[in-house]
């Protein structure tokens, strides 16, 4: 049997494209970080318009791949359709909030596009689904800074935020459907949810309301045991990764609004017993571990998995095979938990260690606005936000190179998964609902003193630099 | 109002900063966090490529297979030992111009694999081809030749080794001392790699002859009287290079410890001074030497010449076994020290040592591969020759030297006297399984004794004494090698 025919062109094609596809990622890369030179965000506006041309350039170049390959107008439609969101995104949140920080917007989109990349190389269908999920959220998205704006009782809700959670967790720990071995499904009017991605914005929400007022033991031990309920009912409910983004989030969160380090000390050593417990108590922590431990002992079974994510990872090299080329769909559910590897394999580390980078420059830009906001509540509403954020990054790419032991969750913005796209698109748009409230604050307030206050945090961070 | 925010305005401030330190130090924590993991990511992915891709439950092998055609390996002359044919219909096979000659060391890549074949797989499945070439097949719908490997092996000393052992079971290696290059590798009973899947029920059911077993590297033997080539290192060293003085009168056998010792045939060397020890093999004599030695600094000996220890070398192989402990009786040591008990070599780890000796103590990594190239013949990656480890001073070197050369001229070897070239070694008779008498055949030596360039280790397996089998078949070799 002889292999397929391809146009002469489509070689060349796919050869070079590797090499110029991974040149324009690290400088779309670079621009996300030379971004934190700059405190004004006026002047960071020439880097935005560079990294939005290197997006879609990436985006093209990526698409005449697949086009190549697949050769179906579908495809050639489809892209059109990603073309017109990501440009729409791009105009339309800066039309509509002038005072958005464009960093964030320009990293969703990118990652947006990462994901549809990938995803029509995966599956065309949920590639389509993933798109639709996506341009809905954007639509919502739009909505919340305005919402964050007028709404003022935000932090009056504390304990309706950890009712709501601790119910719907409860809820769907009850009536959901097992999906790959976790109880994290619900379905709703024929819509299945992953309500759990939900409760983690409620979450935050909670323990900020909880604490950001002067905290004393007694709302520190209340607000302990609903977190505890919480991170409980997920360990039971088999969701590993999002328990732990919970308790990650919680420590974190009381250390910095009591700033007392013995409180993140305790909650280090409790969250080390509590894991021993989890190992010693339940069978499917006890899986995870092992595949973690030694996945070629147990290759054909609990180790299948990682050791195929490994292979995918090992395959690509600096470049990746190109779209196509190799074989991620070898890793099974590649395109929620996995899609990682699928990235370093086909578009190679350099690629893949940008999308790492990218992340992080999400997480700096959050941990950014937190400092920069005057209301404490929206402080650890912003800081907790970004906790989540990457934590779950960290535990997804940690544990598909098994760097750390594998939790199932999905890379934000770039996995399939309707629900977790639905609420890190909500997280980012109130992190930047957040800032641009601050503005308002300011502008109103005193416009001098908030000029004169940033310029006296540029003063001191050019002290800092060596 | 005023008074209040007059109040807070220190404190706020105060508040601000600490929260900023706070938040960036987790910030930090988490940069370090994802900076360490990428650096983790890099160096998996690029330190475990290759032992990855060799992984069965890897796709990427198949993917390689499917995009290019098997490459070629060569001998050092540049002809084919094994290459890919596509018939018409695309069906590709292996073919194996040489048949049996080479079936050991180049293997077999059906059925599993063995030898180069796969060793090399993760080379032989790639193609670096040009770009506008790989284009050229694209559009034309063929495969994309793979990368070749070229061998240091000779196909005229092969044939020569391979004829000359005939119907024994046995083993033939051939390397250049100074280079470390293996230039034959015969194991027999062969075998035609391109005819394994008919044969493999056969091959793998015939536990017996072992066929696929390549003797050269995975066949563990007595070594006989070779062994007294360790023997001799350890009394050299224990006397400083001083071996004049050492005279023993041989009356046919040594008795001690509540051991008797036969030397070869019962023959009664008589008076012996050292170097006739060792060049007429007397058994006796060496039982004696045994007396003398101490036995942690033999095993201390025995440890630097790779016993029980892995050799630099990657293609399967199987450690050279010998039981010298604080717990060895001085019966023990006796038989240990002309060869016999429960020693075992392979016949590649005792080509190593002879090399070495030959090479003036130092042995060279032993390497089967010149190079890797592509199609057109473009080097990817050279193989040089480099130093492994010394085995033993110079001088110890020199002074074994010259007694394998008087192996040569006045005792066991002496076949291998007056030709156009001079040759220096040791034989060995190692006596096997339960019936007196029957011996494996060992030779192990170099040529020419000045100026050491090919070293040759032979064992015919149950063919009788050292001096009449496998001498011969080494002097086939050298005479081939020196034509």
């Amino acid at each position: 049997m002889f292999w397929e025919t391809k146009p002469l062109f489509q070689v060349y094609y796919t050869e070079l494209s590797k090499y110029i596809i991974a040149l324009l990622i690290a400088l779309y890369t670079y621009e996300g970080f030379a971004v934190f030179r700059f405190e004004n965000e006026d002047k960071r506006a020439n880097i935005y318009i560079r990294q939005n041309i290197l997006m879609f350039l990436i985006h093209l170049a990526c698409f005449i791949s697949i086009y190549f390959e697949k050769n179906e107008i579908e495809y050639l439609f489809f892209y059109i359709f990603q073309l017109i969101l990501l440009y729409a995104t791009v105009i339309i949140f800066r039309t509509v909030y002038p005072r958005l920080n464009r960093l964030l917007l320009n990293n969703i989109c990118m990652l947006l596009s990462i994901g549809f990349v990938i995803l029509t190389r995966i599956s065309f269908i949920r590639a389509q689904r993933q798109f639709a999920i996506a341009a809905a959220s954007l639509i919502i998205a739009l909505l919340v800074p305005f919402i964050i704006r007028k709404v003022s009782f935000l932090k009056k809700l504390t304990w309706v935020y950890a009712t709501a959670g601790m119910a719907i967790l409860s809820a769907v720990l009850i009536l959901g459907q097992s999906n790959l071995g976790s109880r994290r499904i619900f379905t709703v009017a024929g819509l299945a949810f992953q309500p759990s991605e939900i409760v983690k914005v409620l979450f935050v929400f909670f323990v900020a309301g909880a604490l950001y007022k002067s905290a004393n033991f007694f709302q520190i031990f209340t607000t302990m045991v609903a977190a505890a309920f919480h991170v409980v009912i997920l360990v039971v409910s088999r969701d590993l990764g999002s328990a732990l983004m919970l308790f990650v989030v919680y420590i974190l969160m009381v250390y910095l609004a009591t700033g007392k380090w013995w409180y993140l000390l305790a909650g280090i050593v409790g969250g080390a017993f509590a894991s021993v417990l989890a190992h010693g108590v339940f069978s499917h922590v006890k899986v995870r571990v092992q595949a973690f431990v030694d996945p070629w002992s147990v290759i054909d079974n609990q180790g299948y998995q990682i050791t195929q994510s490994l292979f995918s990872i090992s395959r690509g090299g600096l470049f990746g095979l190109g779209l196509f080329n190799g074989n991620p769909t070898a890793i099974p559910v590649v395109d929620q938990d996995f899609v990682f590897s699928a990235i370093a394999e086909e578009l190679g580390l350099i690629f893949a260690i940008c999308v790492i980078l990218i992340c992080l420059s999400c997480f700096i830009m959050c941990m950014n606005i937190a400092i920069k906001l005057n209301d404490k509540f929206y402080q650890l509403v912003a800081f907790g936000l970004g906790i989540i954020y990457i934590t779950q990054v960290f535990l997804t790419i940690g544990g598909g190179v098994k760097f750390i032991p594998m939790t199932g969750v999905t890379l934000p913005l770039v996995s399939y998964g309707g629900s977790s796209v639905v609420t890190t698109i909500m997280m980012f748009s109130i992190i930047s609902g957040l800032y641009m409230l601050k503005y308002d604050e300011d502008k109103v307030k005193k416009p001098i003193d908030a000029e004169s206050e940033s310029d006296g945090k540029k003063k001191r961070k050019k002290q800092e630099r060596p | 109002m005023e008074k209040r925010s007059e109040k807070n305005k220190n404190d706020p401030k105060k508040g601000a900063r600490k929260f900023r330190a706070k938040v960036m130090a987790v910030t930090w924590f988490f940069v370090l966090l994802f900076i360490s993991m990428s650096g983790y990511i890099c160096y998996f992915a690029l330190t475990n490529e290759q032992e990855l891709a060799e992984n069965p439950y890897n796709g990427i092998q198949q993917i390689l297979m499917e995009q290019n055609t098997r490459g070629r390996i060569y001998a050092s002359g540049g002809e084919v030992l094994a290459e890919t044919g596509t018939d018409s219909q695309g069906r590709e096979t292996r073919i194996y111009p040489y048949e049996n000659l080479f079936s050991h060391v180049v293997g077999y890549a059906t059925h599993g694999r063995a030898g180069i074949e796969a060793e090399m797989n993760y080379f032989l499945i790639q193609s670096n081809i040009s770009l506008p070439q790989k284009a050229m097949n694209g559009e034309l719908g063929q495969k994309n030749a793979g990368d070749s490997i070229r061998t240091t092996l000779r196909v005229d000393l092969q044939d020569v080794a391979s004829k000359a052992l005939g119907i024994y079971k046995g083993a033939v290696i051939v390397t250049e001392p100074d280079t470390g290059k293996i230039l034959a590798m015969v194991s027999k009973p062969d075998f035609v790699p391109a005819e394994i899947p008919e044969l493999w029920d056969y091959l793998i059911n015939s536990t017996e002859s072992s066929i696929l077993l390549n003797r050269v590297t995975q066949g563990l033997y007595p070594p006989g009287s070779t062994f007294k080539i360790m023997t001799a290192l350890e009394y050299i060293r224990a006397n400083n290079l001083g071996i004049s003085s050492y005279s023993y009168n041989c009356t046919g056998h040594f008795s001690a410890n509540g051991l008797r010792i036969n030397c070869f045939r019962g023959n009664a060397h008589g008076r012996v001074d050292f170097t006739d020890s060792f060049a007429k093999s007397c058994n006796s004599s060496f039982a004696n030497i045994g007396n003398l030695l101490d036995e942690e600094n033999f095993r201390h000996t025995l440890d630097e010449l790779l016993f029980d220890t892995a050799l630099p070398f990657s293609l399967p192989y199987s450690l050279s076994r010998i039981d010298l402990n604080n717990e060895t009786t001085p019966a023990e040591m006796m038989q240990i020290t002309i060869g016999q008990g429960k020693t075992q070599i392979t016949p590649f780890h005792l080509n190593l040592i002879t090399g070495a000796i030959a090479n003036n103590g130092i042995l060279m990594s032993p390497y089967l591969y010149e190079a890797i190239v592509n199609e057109n013949g473009n080097i990817l990656r050279q193989y040089s020759s480099n130093e492994a480890k010394r085995l033993m001073g110079e001088g110890e070197a020199l002074v074994l030297r010259e007694l394998m050369e008087s192996v040569v001229l006045g005792g066991t070897a002496t076949r291998l006297r007056d030709l156009s070239y001079t040759a220096a070694g040791k034989t060995g008779s190692a006596e096997f399984g339960a019936i007196k008498g029957e011996s494996h055949a060992w030779f192990t030596g170099y040529a020419p004794a000045e100026n050491p360039q090919i070293c040759v280790t032979v064992i015919i397996e149950g063919a009788g004494s050292g001096g009449d089998y496998a001498v011969p078949i080494a002097k086939r070799i050298f005479d081939a090698y020196f034509d």
